[in-house]
């Protein structure tokens, strides 16, 4: 089992499966939808102390269990005991009552609110708002998330909105924390002050049960991780003693595939972006004289903590935003006043962040969804009359080069994992072999077996001659794939350096340090 | 405590099953207000729903049928294409009136000439004024963000004062003794809009209702302008990513479903109606929104929906004549109708619990 190095004390495993101290406890948990197993016969447990890592791919049942620890799904089976006592929540009240706390991906907080009065919000009893001013400041200053009370939401960036959501749960006293996917919005040196926090906590004796993607975290933050496959527990490992390589292997349940960069040489100029002027979408950010070359086979990444114009960014390449002539060029030739179809005729295809709504329709089919940016460069249609069968053929073709797992073309997009879903949107720009691909957060939310499919078919697509522009938040991503690396903050874009020799550290300064955040002293 | 909570998917069927629960609850609720009115409620009911098909007078009603229906179909089926896509027209009726203006004007401009080329160019210039009708909202939307659906329902109480001034001003018979309206077109053989075949009721409109179920049909699901039409009402951000620009979109919608009212106004006053008169518009406009969301928005249903409504017009003045119910019934019914179809169709999305969320 595990170990932890938060502690002077270890405790061992007796030998029958059973710490001698544990706080939190789930034995042959279960819960069914219809047509999935979610979670079948799950066990594990919890120290007080320790910082327990929930990994799998997505589809794993990770969700699933922790939305049963914190009183949203009510388990079909198994059994759950918090502090030696039985814990079977009626709902996340009665959870956090028992002292289970939990910080979600997605944030819910009133952007025209007050941060104390959100977090008044989401308290059961509140107390009287100057109080609960005093102890937000009191709590945040002990745990290193300074935290001004006053302040509204609409300010803070995407880091202090997530210490509000911690400190909300860290005033309920929580035993046990739970924590999905808390650094995805994170710049390196925004996670590093979480986890000082985190560690901090640890120590206190709060368990903490944190759900990631991300493997190197683990394995250099958590002292015990439990790996779940398809629902079942497969392990539960010290991730320290394992490689990434080893614990993406279990999550998989096969060996991964390692990204291959050679075989690349750039060549001529293929896309020239220059003084991309617009104005901002809904919560975005102008961008201001963003100006960039990429060359045939290579792969430009575009750096920066999304809402500093990434979304402005991929809207004036895709050509849903058209500009002043000269700002647009595919080989040389001007697309700039160019909708997306023209744009997609010449070969320059994007695929933008967000799956759901954006670049597929969740209510329509995959075979439709393939007509959705197919229909002129595949030939799904003639004159204007859709070719049924050959968008069904199309669809089909993503589905079996990227490794779709679905029932079939006829499946409706929103039915589809993140993941699975992702590698259709991407393998269905990548197949019709554009001249230049821009695509935002390619692998964001999908699971690690995914995100390196999709990595190695962008390397692919560029082997074969294609510029190729990846707008990313993750910044490993970024050194892994591409050969020059760009930030954009605040709307402007940074000269493109050579990621050769460039590494994290160098990268989160040149995004702005840690965008303006104050890191503060953790007493020790 | 009662709470509605979303399905995960909608079993097909539902979407079928629900136009018929609305309509098996406008009767029971239709049937208990009759009671409480002191009338025999399945009598009334009789009289609606199954005189008009099978009863005595049934050889009179029957072609009436298709009369009502071939507007109010003709109407939806453009309605239920901007509808697809969040483009609400809610002004068919204006773009009816004006259509039938226009198509009249025609006619009467070339009275009494004869030609074959006479009922085509009404036709036509039908179809043209309900589509600058419908212009109007669309251009006002593109250019300056303001809701199609103020302007358009607003544009219809001005076509109706237009309709009013033509009755009244220039388009009044010469021959008719000072009485307000045009001259009518029933009587004009190379203008009029005849029963096609005698007994059916059929005459151009409803031929026009059939084509344009087709049409409509065939672009929604078969064509790619079809397609991104669709695809604007799912996700208007796909769209765009799609290559459809929202506001020519919104010109293409407006616009044909002007231009469908439009026609749909000039064979009404080319036929069954006769001539423009101040009170020309008879509702159709409206019923039509009822008809395409009873019809699913879906061509085919809209056809079933259509004949379904013209029922209820007849059974209504039937149920009038013969058991003088009052005058309002068939608002009521059309009433009622759409407000069951929207709460079972809620239940379509959701489904009902007993108790707090789990």
């Amino acid at each position: 089992m595990c170990e932890r190095r938060n502690r002077l004390t270890y405790e061992k495993d007796n030998g029958d499966g059973v710490t001698t101290s544990e706080l939190f406890r789930a034995e042959g948990l279960a819960k069914s939808y219809p047509g999935v197993r979610a979670n079948d016969n799950v066990s594990f447990s919890v120290a007080p102390g320790e910082i327990h890592a929930l990994l799998g791919e997505n589809g794993a049942g990770k969700s699933t269990l922790v939305k049963m620890i914190y009183g949203l799904v009510r388990p079909d089976q198994g059994r759950m005991s918090l502090g030696g006592q039985p814990h079977a929540p009626a709902d996340p009240r009665a959870a956090r009552a028992s002292g289970v706390g939990m910080v979600f991906q997605h944030f819910s907080l009133f952007d025209a609110l007050t941060v104390a009065e959100n977090i008044a919000l989401g308290m059961d009893a509140p107390p009287p708002r100057a109080d609960l001013s005093r102890r937000i400041t009191e709590v945040s200053a002990a745990y290193g998330l300074p935290l001004n009370p006053a302040r509204r939401v609409a300010s803070l960036s995407a880091g202090e909105r997530q210490r509000v959501e911690i400190v909300r749960c860290l005033l309920g006293n929580p035993r046990l924390l739970i924590m999905d996917e808390p650094t995805s919005v994170l710049t390196p040196q925004e996670a590093e002050i979480l986890f000082a926090t985190l560690r901090q906590l640890a120590a206190q004796g709060t368990a903490i049960l944190y759900i990631s993607h991300k493997l190197d975290e683990i394995r250099s933050h958590c002292d015990c991780a439990t790996i779940l496959r398809q629902g079942r527990v497969v392990g539960t490992v010290n991730p320290a003693q394992h490689s990434a390589r080893e614990l993406a292997a279990m999550m998989v349940g096969a060996e991964m595939r390692l990204v291959d960069r050679s075989g690349r040489q750039a060549g001529e100029v293929v896309l020239t972006a220059a003084g991309l002027t617009s104005a901002a979408g809904l919560e975005g950010t102008a961008l201001k004289d963003v100006g960039f070359q990429v060359r045939a086979g290579e792969i430009l990444g575009i750096g920066g903590v999304a809402g500093n114009g990434q979304e402005e960014l991929i809207a004036a390449l895709s050509g849903e935003t058209t500009g002043r002539p000269g700002t647009v060029a595919l080989d040389g030739r001007d697309l700039s006043a160019e909708g997306p179809e023209a744009r997609r005729r010449a070969g320059l295809l994007a695929a933008p962040e967000d799956r759901l709504g954006h670049a597929a329709v969740p209510d329509m089919s995959l075979t439709e969804n393939a007509i959705l940016t197919g229909a002129t460069r595949q030939g799904l249609q003639k004159h204007g009359v859709i070719d049924h069968r050959a968008a069904r053929s199309f669809a089909e073709k993503i589905i079996a080069a990227f490794d779709v797992r679905t029932p079939g073309p006829g499946t409706a997009a929103g039915a589809l994992s993140g993941g699975n879903l992702q590698k259709y949107v991407i393998g269905r720009e990548i197949l019709q072999e554009p001249r230049a691909l821009v695509v935002n957060q390619p692998t964001w939310g999908v699971d690690a077996g995914a995100a390196a499919a999709i990595r190695q078919a962008l390397l692919d697509l560029a082997g074969r001659g294609a510029a190729v522009v990846v707008i990313s938040q993750d910044l490993d991503e970024l050194l892994e794939l591409s050969d020059r690396f760009a930030a954009l903050n605040n709307g402007v874009l940074s000269a493109p350096v050579p990621t050769e020799g460039l590494t994290l550290e160098q990268v989160g300064l040149m995004l702005g340090g840690a965008h303006g955040m104050e890191v503060a002293h953790v007493a020790a | 405590m009662l709470r509605l909570e979303p399905r995960t998917r909608a079993p097909w069927w539902l979407g079928v099953v629900s136009p018929v629960m609305a309509v098996v609850a406008t009767m029971l609720a239709g049937g208990l207000l009759f009671a409480l009115m002191g009338f025999d409620p399945v009598a009334s009911i009789r009289t609606i729903f199954w005189d008009p098909l099978f009863g005595p007078a049934a050889g009179y009603s029957r072609p009436q049928l298709l009369v009502k229906a071939g507007p109010l179909i003709l109407i939806a089926s453009g309605l239920a294409i901007g509808f697809r896509a969040g483009i609400w027209n809610i002004g068919a009726e204006g773009q009816y009136i004006i259509g039938g203006i226009c198509g009249a004007a025609v006619a009467l401009a070339a009275y009494p000439s004869e030609g074959f080329w006479i009922f085509p160019a009404m036709v036509l210039a039908g179809a043209a004024g309900g589509w600058a009708w419908g212009m109007i909202p669309a251009i006002l939307r593109n250019r300056t963000g303001a809701s199609e659906i103020l302007v358009s329902l607003m544009l219809v109480y001005v076509a109706q004062r237009v309709a009013a001034w033509m009755a009244f001003g220039p388009m009044r018979n010469p021959e008719g003794f000072g009485m307000p309206g045009s001259r009518n077109l029933q009587q004009y053989p190379a203008a009029s809009n005849p029963e096609l075949i005698a007994g059916t009721g059929i005459h151009w409109g409803v031929v026009a209702a059939v084509v344009a179920v087709f049409a409509t049909w065939f672009l929604m699901s078969r064509h790619i302008r079809g397609f991104r039409i669709r695809v604007a009402g799912l996700a208007p951000r796909a769209a765009r990513f799609a290559g459809v620009r929202p506001e020519t979109l919104v010109a293409f919608c407006l616009g044909l479903s002007g231009a469908l009212a439009g026609m749909a106004g000039l064979f009404e006053v080319a036929g069954p109606g006769g001539q423009i008169t101040d009170s020309f518009g008879s509702g159709y406009g409206f019923t039509a929104i009822i008809v395409a969301f009873l019809g699913r928005l879906h061509p085919v249903g809209i056809l079933l929906a259509g004949l379904l409504m013209a029922l209820t017009y007849i059974g209504g003045e039937l149920a009038q004549l013969m058991l003088s119910l009052p005058a309002a019934t068939v608002q009521v019914f059309q009433g009622m109708l759409l407000f069951f179809l929207l709460a079972f169709d809620t239940l379509t999305r959701y489904r009902l619990r007993w108790g707090t969320a789990r």
